[in-house]
């Protein structure tokens, strides 16, 4: 048996690059028996290809790993199982059909005669369930249960396969707060059972309540492991952001565009539990942007003044007038448009030419003796694509042959066909390259500059900044800052705003 | 305590009781009291006929076994039919030129082959199995007719007649006995072994289960496999019944057997696999068929109440 402070993992001077791409340079990372080591960074800063190599789906190209001080190739998701590497997966990687007993023991069932004893399954279950210090009930299927049981279930099946380390990512992304709660109570118990625990997370108030010290990537490599007593939150905040320049992402002050004139006013605006008592005002002209971490409601938010969620209480007005909004048809009959987040499933039919995917919204104007008029939706079609520089060969080709930026102007231009008076936008910039992005952003500022207003959500602080003229921090499902863009000093700033350590 | 928490579970399990998946049980008891009092006059509820219905549902029960585990796996299998109909007119062909052993071991391989094909298509060139098997059931089609030039082949070994079907076991029709093999094996294979637990796992969710160490390829391949194997056995059975091969046997009885797995409470999602709720889905089917022969409808009368009544059925099972 190891004793505590004796590394469970160690990972020397790894290397991976995909193609000629670096994504992993000389990255040192270990966790020692009973402790929690939070793993911070970026999007794309190399943390889910470190952990995937820890799990064996990638190999890496260089440098060693030691379980509990051996060196240990990990060529495949099997080997890191009998290496005792458990992951709770994001995802959920559990059958819905099956029990939870079933799921637990998947591969490795327990047999009598040949044939499995599901009995012993549900008996074992409950001891590890016991030893958990969870209730969960191995014989119902995992359908059946809310999503925080099904997180236990994912525990409890990697604790069975004898796990020593578990490796979890974002593992309260999905919880409500009294369950993120039993969540850490079970984690400080593994912890004394001496399980090591890698915590990937964005979120500051978290890591400083369970994590004993945190290791920080940027751009693939490592750029901070300190223990969590002598760390602040500005410095891991520095370590993650670093210093960027960009030059097209630079501020610009609009005041002179923004009308008094307030365009949308939402008072009390709940729906379910994860959007609660949002009110915001929107002139005419304004560009209002959404912050918040995965699951704080900015989605949510734009989804309910869409149409697209039911609002459960609370008052929509436009332009003064009290509104009905309860689908996305009374949404855009109120000259709302929204551009959605997955722009592959929510706002393109990819296999349908350009010309159609331009035009749906908007069939209704382009008829001629109650029949849809081909010549019609040509110069419409036409009229947009000109209009926002969508570059394609011909418009009558699909719309998955485009690049992801051009697919993405094709969905703004479908809504701006319609002209609507609130443009909603939910990430447009994610998936595009650079030079679409600030032609996106442009595009942005002039919708703005022509009286419309904007609310855009976006995770990419250095984009927000640069657009938005006010900006609005949501934390489990409310308002937790409304901040006018004068008053932030830096993208540091934001940043622990929207962690809720400043 | 314990008894507290035992009473306390089977309570959870009364509420939990899945209505969707065992409205099949409810839906055959209904029905049969319904036929039993309407036909008493018709003699529906005699030993005989009840045998009869037995006898008449005995492929498609078979092929509902196989099929249970094609469609847990949440692939498809739509050639079953010709396959039965090749496998029946192959066996006839061979017990004529080479004997009764050749001739069984000739049948089972028309449905490997074409099993072990579409298998092989579905789970390692990830080709669709809704696409594969379509196109296998008119390929298999196509060959049953030319080798045979679209002519019956009458079998005259007498032995492989009473094999497959044509003989009874005292009072019990060697059908019945092909059907309560077929049933039992397949129901503690989907629920005992880690066979039938992998079938679910990789229909309940194909990321997790690979995560999780199932090879799910290879499950993919054996269901199909499995259900090519169990289909030539089928046509054997009407070879046998019917003492002849010829290519329309088991023409269009995918649909009977796809209606009949649907009924018995498995998802056509896959995750889920009930083996005897598919052989009660059979069972239905085929008392709903005798029942409209009785009850003096004609043809196509038959088919129309029949057409509603599967449509009704299977949207009463279906979950959510």
């Amino acid at each position: 048996m190891t004793t505590a402070n004796s590394p469970a993992i160690e990972m020397r001077g790894i290397e991976k690059s995909f193609g000629t791409n670096p994504v992993l340079k000389n990255v040192d990372f270990s966790v020692t028996v009973g402790e929690v080591h939070a793993l911070a960074g970026e999007n794309g800063a190399g943390k889910s290809t470190l952990m995937k190599i820890l799990q064996g789906v990638y190999q890496k190209d260089a440098g060693e790993i030691l379980v509990s001080s051996q060196v240990t190739e990990i060529e495949d998701t099997f080997a890191a199982r009998r290496a005792g590497i458990g992951m709770v997966f994001q995802e959920f990687s559990l059958i819905p059909s099956l029990t939870v007993a079933q799921n637990i023991f998947l591969t490795n069932e327990p047999t009598k005669f040949g044939l499995i004893d599901d009995a012993k399954a549900k008996a074992l279950a409950l001891g590890i369930f016991k030893e958990m210090e969870v209730e969960v009930d191995p014989s119902r299927t995992v359908e059946s249960m809310p999503t925080a049981l099904w997180q236990l279930t994912e525990i409890a099946k990697a604790l069975a396969q004898n796990a020593k380390v578990l490796i979890m990512d974002e593992p309260t992304a999905s919880l409500a707060k009294h369950e993120a709660e039993g969540l850490f109570a079970l984690i400080e118990r593994l912890k004394a059972k001496g399980i090591a625990i890698v915590y990937i997370s964005h979120r500051m108030d978290e890591i400083y309540r369970i994590a004993n010290r945190i290791t920080v990537l940027r751009d693939g490599s490592r750029v901070l492991t300190e223990s969590l007593k002598k760390v602040s939150p500005e410095q891991i905040v520095e370590a993650i952001v670093g210093r960027k320049s960009a030059a097209h992402l630079v501020h610009k002050s609009r005041a002179d565009k923004i009308s008094s004139q307030i365009a949308l006013d939402v008072k009390n605006l709940s729906s379910g539990p994860k959007l609660q008592n949002v009110s915001l005002q929107l002139r005419r002209g304004e560009i209002l942007g959404l912050a918040g971490l995965m699951g704080s409601g900015r989605t949510e938010l734009v989804n309910t003044l869409f149409g697209i969620l039911k609002p459960t209480s609370g008052t929509i007005s436009i332009n003064g007038k009290l509104v009905d909004i309860s689908s996305p048809k009374r949404a855009i009959d109120n000259r709302i448009a929204l551009v959605p987040e997955d722009r592959r499933s929510q706002g393109l039919v990819l296999d349908h030419p350009v010309t159609e995917n331009l035009t749906l919204p908007l069939l209704d104007d382009l008829k001629s003796s109650g029949l849809l008029s081909k010549k019609k939706i040509a110069v419409k079609s036409k009229e947009i694509i000109d209009q926002f520089d969508i570059k394609l060969a011909h418009p009558s080709i699909r719309v998955s042959s485009l690049s992801g930026g051009n697919q993405q102007k094709v969905v703004i231009g479908k809504w701006l066909g319609t002209n609507p008076e609130i443009l909603l936008m939910d990430e447009p910039t994610a998936g595009v390259d650079i030079g679409t992005k600030s032609e996106i952003l442009d595009l942005v500022r002039r919708i703005a500059d022509s009286g419309k207003s904007v609310i855009l959500v976006s995770s990419e602080l250095p984009e927000l900044l640069s657009v938005s003229d006010r900006i609005l921090v949501l934390k489990d499902g409310h308002v937790s800052k409304s901040l006018n863009r004068d008053e932030i000093p830096s993208e540091e700033f934001l940043q622990l705003a929207i962690q809720g350590a400043a | 305590m314990s008894t507290k928490t035992t009473t306390g579970l089977a309570l959870n399990r009364l509420k939990r009781f899945e209505w969707q998946q065992n409205i099949i049980y409810i839906g055959f008891a209904a029905v049969f009291i319904l036929f039993a009092v309407l036909l008493a006059d018709s003699g529906f509820t005699s030993p005989n006929n009840l045998l009869n219905i037995f006898r008449q549902t005995a492929t498609i029960s078979i092929m509902a076994v196989a099929m249970t585990y094609v469609i847990a796996a949440a692939e498809i299998d739509l050639s079953i039919g010709s396959v039965a109909g090749l496998a029946a007119v192959v066996s006839a062909m061979t017990i004529d030129s080479f004997g009764l052993i050749p001739g069984i071991a000739a049948g089972l391989a028309v449905g490997a082959i074409a099993g072990a094909i579409s298998g092989g298509l579905v789970a390692w060139l990830k080709v669709p199995s809704f696409l594969v098997t379509l196109g296998m059931l008119g390929l298999v089609v196509g060959v049953a007719r030319w080798i045979t030039e679209s002519a019956p082949i009458p079998i005259a070994d007498q032995t492989f007649i009473a094999i497959f079907g044509g003989a009874d076991l005292g009072p019990i029709p060697g059908l019945l006995i092909w059907v309560a093999a077929a049933v039992s094996i397949g129901a503690i294979v989907m629920n005992k072994t880690k066979f039938g637990r992998h079938v679910r796992a990789t229909g309940g969710n194909l990321v997790a289960a690979g995560y999780t160490g199932v090879k799910t390829a290879r499950i993919k391949f054996m269901v199909l496999l499995l259900s090519g194997v169990v289909a030539s056995l089928a046509g054997m059975l009407y070879a046998g019944r019917l003492q002849s091969g010829r290519f329309q046997w088991g023409t269009g009885d995918e649909l009977s057997v796809i209606a009949a797995v649907i009924l018995g409470g498995t998802s056509l999602f896959g995750g889920r696999g009930m083996v005897v709720g598919s052989l009660f889905g059979a069972l239905f089917i085929g008392l709903i068929n005798n029942g409209l022969i009785l009850a003096g409808l004609d043809v196509s009368q038959q088919q129309v109440v029949r057409g509603a009544i599967i449509i009704l059925a299977v949207a009463l099972s279906r979950k959510k």
